[in-house]
């Protein structure tokens, strides 16, 4: 088991005939990911060559719309490569066509397109979406959904939750002799798809998943609300880690989101947060990941 | 990016808000000026990007053209927290009768939008939502909904601004949130927003923040870029397509991806300790995949920094694995010699991640002068601090 994506996702790639498209299909292609389709507005009818997970060259059609590729194919799960300026319509098209998973891996997409996208999304009632810009979800040796290099890590029992990408794949490293059963990166943006919270919930439901580690930064209050949820809601032990804090008040730090506003989305009121919930903080990537490790450790005696 | 106060007011009167732009001076000449020109009682403005002008002696009331010189020869070069006041806005001193408070902002806990309003106005919201929190009304906004008039009146209401304004009030609220979506803020802010005494309403302050992810729908919003305030190293940086942010400490620092950098500053200033007190001078995230050319504009960047001592370049192989990494830094320093810039500082470069082995052997064979490997991000940064400590 796992959350929000196993080996039966059928996954559509908006995007895919673009150049981020065609590379990460490849990739995502290669580390098993059941990929039925790509979207390329104009360019139904044409199909793409991909290098297949079994070393056989496979053809992936191009659907000119989603629903038409949902319809052809059932898929369920879709991820979006395509330009800042049309991912608010890409990610409509996809919520309209009934998509149950929508990955949004763009970088830079304004942050009304995402609030309106999300709210559009809450609407449906049927879609999630993770991200944008983030670097998607892996349930390794089942399916891989956006850019996490598939081979830092594979299956195990400890979930992940990230806002940051590298930050998710060093800490997948650091924990590669435990495995995880699924890593989501939910990206920095000022709105997100799928929050910390909803990653931990899901987490906690996940029979597969004994431990999780969940990773923040400054910028809102969102570690702050997770911590409350862990509070009233998670049994599972949980270990934080909080980059940022030794940013500069009223810079953003690379992610849109991540700015600390006069007082307000500091590292130290986050970790002061969580700890006071019992989430055991990591001071460095390393040290959280140790903290897991004896978590883990503890757990198989 | 955030706008000052004249700035804002011109976004608001494109969009039909009433409000006065006025005159925008830099000297206490064209300050005389633009009051002879007004004519009558003028206010005297600062423009900063910080909040309490009024407060630091930013905002003064001039009866005549000799004292609106005078009031701006003292607020030019006033320093408010840290920004330099340089320019001024001149305006006609308003008759106000009352003053409210009122914004739109991105509400990143429920992922909608989020209008603060309060009758209660000219004062910083957070000590009236702190001190009388009854007075400031929340209200979320669906975006797919949006604001019309209707809506606009109805937040009024729930404000408690009071029945006589109610309907110009939810005029000019409707115009704010056009503001709001059509110019892409994040933030929208008047304070106060004021009745004045012939009964009309006016937006006689602005706080606008832009989201720059969606400057590729508002080429005009590049105007609006204050580029005296910027720190030239961050310009710079800026030019070359870079996501640099100065600090004030002597490691100097590059990553890829910005949680990762984040973090490697972190655990620099926490080794730097030991060191009394070494800290990070700088974030710079090159991205995922990072070009032999994106290392060199980098390095470019952090060796100019006079406050350098020592370069920590701190990567985690994903997508782009090590090996291209560590020919992307060997070509760096062919770049930048090429360029007569040459890497004068100790550079400490940890690698992991995927073929993490294939980079050390590449960056091994190359024997970089001043060049040293650690295999850990926390031995790494103790060695970049202890370096830059020397």
């Amino acid at each position: 088991m796992s959350i929000f994506l196993t080996k039966d996702s059928k996954v559509i790639v908006q995007g895919m005939t673009g150049s981020e498209g065609t590379k990460h299909t490849t990739r995502m292609l290669a580390s098993g990911t059941n990929i039925v389709g790509g979207v390329t507005p104009g360019k139904g009818g044409q199909s793409v060559q991909f290098p297949a997970f079994d070393g056989q060259d496979t053809a992936i059609s191009v659907f000119g719309s989603v629903a038409e590729a949902v319809k052809e194919t059932g898929a369920d799960v879709s991820v979006v490569f395509v330009p800042p300026k049309f991912t608010k319509g890409a990610v409509f098209e996809a919520i309209d066509a009934g998509v149950a998973l929508v990955v949004v891996i763009t970088e830079g997409v304004p942050v009304h397109d995402t609030a309106e996208f999300f709210a559009h999304a809450q609407a449906s009632g049927t879609t999630r979406i993770i991200g944008p810009n983030c670097p998607g979800i892996i349930t390794p040796g089942e399916s891989n959904v956006g850019i996490i290099p598939a081979s830092i890590a594979g299956a195990g029992r400890i979930g992940l939750v990230s806002k940051s990408g590298t930050l998710t794949y060093q800490m997948m490293y650091e924990l590669r002799d435990f495995g995880f059963s699924t890593a989501i990166g939910i990206g920095g943006d000022p709105i997100i798809g799928t929050t910390h919270i909803d990653a931990l919930r899901a987490f906690q439901d996940d029979p597969d998943t004994d431990a999780i580690v969940m990773i923040g930064e400054i910028g809102g209050d969102a570690e702050e609300r997770a911590a409350a949820f862990i509070k009233e809601n998670v049994t599972k032990p949980v270990v934080g880690y909080v980059a940022g804090f030794t940013a500069p008040e009223g810079k953003t730090m690379g992610h849109a989101g991540a700015i600390v506003s006069g007082s307000s989305g500091t590292a130290a009121a986050k970790q002061e947060a969580l700890e006071a919930v019992g989430v055991k903080v990591g001071k460095t990537p390393s040290e959280t990941a140790n903290l897991m490790r004896a978590i883990m450790q503890d757990l198989s005696k | 990016m955030d706008l000052m106060e004249y700035q804002a007011k011109t976004v608001f009167a494109k969009h039909g808000v009433r409000t006065t732009v006025g005159e925008v001076v830099t000297t206490p000449e064209e300050a005389r000026a633009a009051a002879e020109k007004i004519g009558g009682k003028v206010v005297v403005k600062a423009q900063v990007l910080t909040g309490g002008r009024g407060k630091a002696g930013g905002v003064k009331l001039a009866s005549s053209p000799d004292e609106a010189e005078e009031h701006a020869r003292a607020i030019l070069g006033l320093d408010i927290k840290g920004h330099v006041v340089r320019t001024l806005n001149i305006v006609p001193a308003a008759a106000i009768a009352e003053e409210y408070y009122f914004s739109f902002l991105i509400d990143r806990a429920n992922r909608n939008y989020l209008c603060i309003a309060s009758a209660a106005g000219g004062m910083e919201i957070e000590e009236v939502a702190h001190t009388n929190p009854d007075a400031v009304a929340k209200i979320s906004i669906d975006p797919a909904t949006g604001v019309d008039e209707a809506k606009a009146r109805e937040i009024a209401e729930q404000a408690g601004y009071p029945a006589d304004v109610l309907d110009v009030a939810a005029v000019e609220i409707a115009k704010l949130y056009q503001v709001f979506v059509t110019e892409d803020a994040s933030l929208v802010e008047v304070n106060p927003l004021v009745k004045l005494a012939d009964g009309s309403m006016e937006a006689l302050d602005g706080k606008v923040t832009l989201d720059e992810n969606a400057d590729f729908r508002h080429p005009e919003h590049a105007a609006f870029a204050d580029t005296s305030a910027e720190d030239p190293l961050e310009a710079k940086a800026k030019a070359k397509g870079l996501n640099y942010v100065k600090l004030d400490g002597s490691v100097g620092i590059i990553g890829n991806g910005a949680g990762l950098v984040m973090s490697t500053l972190d655990v620099v200033a926490y080794a730097g300790e030991e060191f009394g007190g070494v800290k990070p001078a700088n974030f710079l995230d090159i991205g995922g995949g990072a070009s032999a050319e994106v290392m060199a504009n980098g390095l470019e960047i952090i060796i100019s920094d006079p406050q350098v001592e020592s370069v920590f370049v701190n990567v985690f192989g994903g997508i782009t694995a090590c090996d291209a990494v560590a020919n992307g830094i060997v070509q760096a320093f062919e770049l930048l010699a090429g360029r007569d810039e040459h890497v004068s500082k100790p550079l400490v470069v940890r690698l992991d991640g995927n073929n993490a082995e294939e980079g050390r052997q590449i960056l091994d064979n190359a024997g970089l002068a001043g060049l040293e490997r650690v295999d850990t991000m926390d031995g790494a940064a103790k060695r970049a601090a202890e370096l830059a400590a020397k």
